[in-house]
């Protein structure tokens, strides 16, 4: 396969071993692809806390009718808004791309590093940045009703513009302004690192899926934070008194305007989030099968069809703007269009793992359940593509059932499938499989408790951002807010995890997961060398994927 | 590896304080930003929401909204704003220093120059996005008009006058004068940074000095033009309403030139410091893409222009 001179593979440890430099100089001052990767990660961990924070405040409010923990509703909405930009932004993008993409395209490609070390940096040191912006906008004025800005991730004006006049949501603007310009310095980072630094003979063609992924995911977001960017420049210019009216109707401009901008953005968004895990998902399924994955060059090119679909589906959520009924017929077409696609991975995943001899292990699990639960997902997202049925799902508990599923059951278990994957890869050292196994299953069985009765409040008409609700949604809101209690008991488990796996240090061989790993990190020992393959690896023409 | 050589071509860089500094950089601008134009402490009034909506302002065009002492910047935000800005220069220039620095040490291997250039062109992409979202904006106002007129009677004072124009009561800038100059001098510009950039490859430094220096003065050029069409713009042609103020139109017209006019400015600049190099004997016939990048990225600015004059200048006067 990959012909790395036996010398050429360090010792035990290869942190120690290669002058790396002191701690400051290392974690903040950092142009290492390694080393920012953990950062990003621990980034996503703290992110993570403080959004599911809310989100379990969240819950528990909607424990029962009544208001009983927020002090009025603008409160609960500023809860839900933070909720939803934090994870996005702050957890499973820099998660997803900037940890695990950090630490393993280059290796898969087989680059020392990334094409741009600095502006690597550059790029996470923006997001803490963009986060205390975030976290700024919680303690000043938002409107009348209170602090902070409550009206959701979408940021419809006039909600946006007048709806909330104080300096909360200019927070909010400069920290997305500053957690977009970090994505876009990445998406160039890694399309120049694969387009121009694979190895000799790793050919686009045998790249592996998960660099795919991310190549497309950069093109993605190259494409579309742009048009976001634009659009909060417009929410900051209007909000200035006496400043700009593009979505203002008394002045001729169109507040609709806003919601096509955004979902311009926003439908490429989704898929920004959830093309990583794809890639890893394969990775994990082709290696606890023991077989090269099924239909490379299709699945590779089904990602790339997703990327392309997806940016000419954005007004599906929008149906209910008043659009002409032409418009919604093709938006509808368009977006069933992405299931085809979707589903050539889908069913590649299932005949990778056809007459393969499976093992159970943690990740696999991880990566089962995220194949299980991204289909119901899918099903119900294709149900609300209909533009007919959506008139009366859209903004219901049905929406936030779909795309919890695709997101913190989609995207979150593909982070965890790929932090169980690689961790012995990253940190050199094994997680305890009775603690990783409780997490699975508290968390598995947390979220769907969570989220599947969120579908009948849906159907029943239980509408989404409401801090009330009247008696007869009480039932299955109660039971979705015991989901979170078991959800918080999985969280708990992963932390102990954590802890366990780093005080007890049980140390793993460069490729602990066998026969079936086969792309060139597990060529490497573990954690790898402080700066890999001084000599480039050679990809024979026979090498697998 | 311990000890073992490095046998590629890649550019691996020392651990660097720039994107650090960057980062708090922003941070300092971005609340200068905010506590400018939003401020940040309660001043008078009744509730937060009407002192907030009344503290923020690009006043000086807006003198009427309120009394002169209650201008922006009141809480001090401009003393952020500036100080967020000279670090951010400062982190800039220390960044970019660096880098001639490598490229000079022969760092900016054949390969490490290849990655440049595809940084550069997705950088530019990335650019030609931000200007897709004001263009957009822009086409949705001029195309559909009659249609928000018609859904919006009750909200717009004027609907009918809407319902015939996209800027009722706004006479357009005339695209055969200063814009049309504009015109002429930014696609002049390109014919010099052209000139430059082959006087360079054939070793003809005077050459290429005489045409970057000229398209950095059309460059500058440019700039003073258009800002003196928008004094013009600010005190004439609304009767005392500055256009930016006075509808969505007015809004479209001066966000997209004004983003261009600043795309212009960064090109200025980035031309400018290329002149430098090459005067102080930088740049060499057959390794100069910091001259190239700066190229491109005027060609850029330049094809923006071209739509901008096109579309928001010419067919506006034109009617639609
Ligand atoms: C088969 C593929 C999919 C289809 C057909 C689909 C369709 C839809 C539709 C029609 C809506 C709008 C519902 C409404 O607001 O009334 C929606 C909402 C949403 N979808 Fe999907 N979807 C798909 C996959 C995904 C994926 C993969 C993700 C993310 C990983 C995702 C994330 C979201 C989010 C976040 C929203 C709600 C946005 C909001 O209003 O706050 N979807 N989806
Ligand atoms: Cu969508």
């Amino acid at each position: 396969m990959v012909a790395i001179p036996e010398s050429e593979v360090p010792a035990e440890g290869g942190y120690d071993d290669d002058g790396k430099p002191g701690f400051f100089a290392r974690w903040f001052y950092s142009t290492n692809h390694k080393d920012i990767g953990t950062l990003y990660l621990i980034f996503g961990i703290i992110s993570g806390l403080i959004g599911g924070f809310l989100s379990f405040m969240m819950r528990m409010e909607l424990a029962e009718p009544g208001i009983q923990f927020f002090t009025n509703e603008h409160q609960y909405l500023v809860y839900v808004s933070m909720h939803g930009l934090i994870m996005i932004f702050f957890m499973v993008m820099p998660a997803l791309i900037g940890g695990f993409g950090n630490w393993f395209v280059p290796i898969m490609v087989g680059a020392p590093d990334m094409a741009f070390p600095r502006m690597n940096n550059l790029s996470f040191w923006l997001l803490p940045t963009a986060l205390i912006c975030l976290l700024i906008s919680f303690v000043v004025p938002g409107n009348a009703n209170g602090n902070g800005f409550g009206g959701s991730w979408v940021m419809y004006p006039p909600l946006s513009t007048t709806g909330h006049p104080g300096p909360a949501f200019d927070f909010i603007i400069i920290g997305l302004l500053a957690a977009g310009f970090s994505s876009i310095f990445g998406a160039i980072n890694f399309i120049t690192t694969i387009l121009n630094m694979r190895a000799p003979g790793m050919t686009m063609h045998k790249m592996p899926l998960f660099a795919w992924a991310v190549l497309v995911t950069a093109f993605l977001l190259l494409l579309a934070l742009p048009v976001l960017a634009a659009a909060l420049f417009m929410l900051f210019t209007d909000r200035i008194a006496g400043g700009t009216g593009f979505f203002d109707p008394a002045r001729g401009g169109d507040p609709q305007m806003f919601q096509h901008l955004f979902w311009f953005f926003g439908h490429p968004e989704v898929y920004i989030m959830i093309l990583p895990a794809f890639g890893i998902v394969s990775h994990i399924v082709s290696t606890f099968s023991k077989k090269p994955i099924f239909g490379y060059l299709g699945m590779a090119y089904a990602m790339v069809a997703i990327g392309v679909v997806g940016f000419v589906v954005w007004a599906h959520h929008m149906y209910t703007v008043g659009m002409d009924v032409n418009l919604k017929a093709y938006f509808l077409a368009a977006t069933l269009v992405i299931a085809v696609p979707t589903g050539v991975k889908i069913f590649s995943w299932l005949a990778t793992m056809w007459g393969g001899s499976i093992r159970f292990t943690i990740p696999m699990q991880w990566a089962l359940a995220f194949i299980f639960l991204f289909v119901v997902g899918g099903v119900t997202g294709v149900m609300l593509a209909n533009a007919g049925v959506d008139a009366y799902l859209h903004d219901t508990y049905y929406v936030v059932a779909h795309f919890h599923y695709v997101l913190s059951m989609g995207a979150v278990f593909g982070i965890f499938a790929g932090f169980y994957y690689w961790f012995g890869k990253m940190f050199g050292v094994m997680y305890n499989k009775f603690l990783a196994a409780a997490h699975f299953w508290l968390f598995f069985i947390g979220v769907n408790v969570i989220f599947f009765p969120q579908h009948f409040l849906g159907l029943n008409g239980m509408p989404r951002r409401y801090v009330d609700y009247p008696e007869e949604f009480a039932i299955w809101n109660s039971v979705s807010s015991m989901g979170a209690w078991i959800t918080l008991a999985g969280v708990a488990f992963f932390f102990a995890m954590l802890i366990e796996a780093f005080i007890v240090r049980r140390r793993v061989g460069d490729n602990y997961w066998g026969e079936g790993a086969t792309t060139l990190e597990w060529t490497l020992s573990s954690p790898p060398p402080y700066h890999q393959f001084n000599t480039l690896p050679r990809i024979e023409d026979n090498a697998e994927h | 590896m311990a000890g073992h050589a490095v046998e590629h071509d890649y550019h691996l860089i020392p651990p660097s304080p720039w994107p650090f500094l960057s980062g708090i950089a922003a941070l300092v601008w971005g609340v200068g930003m905010v506590v400018f134009f939003a401020g940040l402490v309660p001043r008078t009034g009744e509730s937060p929401m009407l002192e907030f909506f009344f503290s923020k302002g690009l006043d000086s065009l807006q003198d009427s909204y309120r009394a002169a002492g209650d201008k922006v910047g009141a809480d001090g935000g401009w003393i952020i704003l500036v100080v967020g800005t000279l670090f951010a220069a400062y982190v800039m220039y220390g960044w970019w220093k660096d880098v001639a620095a490598e490229s000079k040490a022969g760092d900016h291997t054949p390969v490490v120059d290849i990655g440049l250039r595809y940084g550069m062109i997705m950088f530019i992409m990335q650019e030609a996005m931000f200007f897709v979202g004001w263009f957009w904006m822009f086409f949705e106002l001029g195309l559909f008009h009659k249609m928000r007129a018609a859904w919006n009677p009750d909200v717009l004072e004027n609907a009918d006058e809407y319902a015939t124009s996209m800027a009722p009561g706004i006479k357009g800038v005339d695209p055969w004068n200063l814009p049309l100059m504009n015109t002429v001098i930014l696609l002049l510009s390109g014919t010099t940074v052209t000139w430059a950039h082959h006087a360079l490859i054939h070793g003809d430094r005077r050459g290429a000095k005489w045409g970057l220096g000229l398209t950095v003065l059309l460059g500058i050029l440019f700039t003073f033009v258009q800002g003196y069409e928008y004094l013009e713009l600010f005190h004439e042609r609304t009767e005392g309403h500055p256009w930016i103020s006075t509808d969505a139109f007015g809004s479209a017209f001066f966000m997209a030139t004004g983003f261009h006019g600043l795309h212009v400015l960064i090109g200025t600049i980035f031309l400018a410091i290329m002149y430098l190099r090459l005067v102080k004997g930088g740049l060499r016939p057959e390794k100069h893409f910091g001259l190239e990048a700066a190229a491109w990225y005027w060609h850029f600015v330049d094809v923006v222009w071209l739509f901008l004059f096109a579309f928001v200048y010419i067919i506006f006067a034109v009617g639609m």
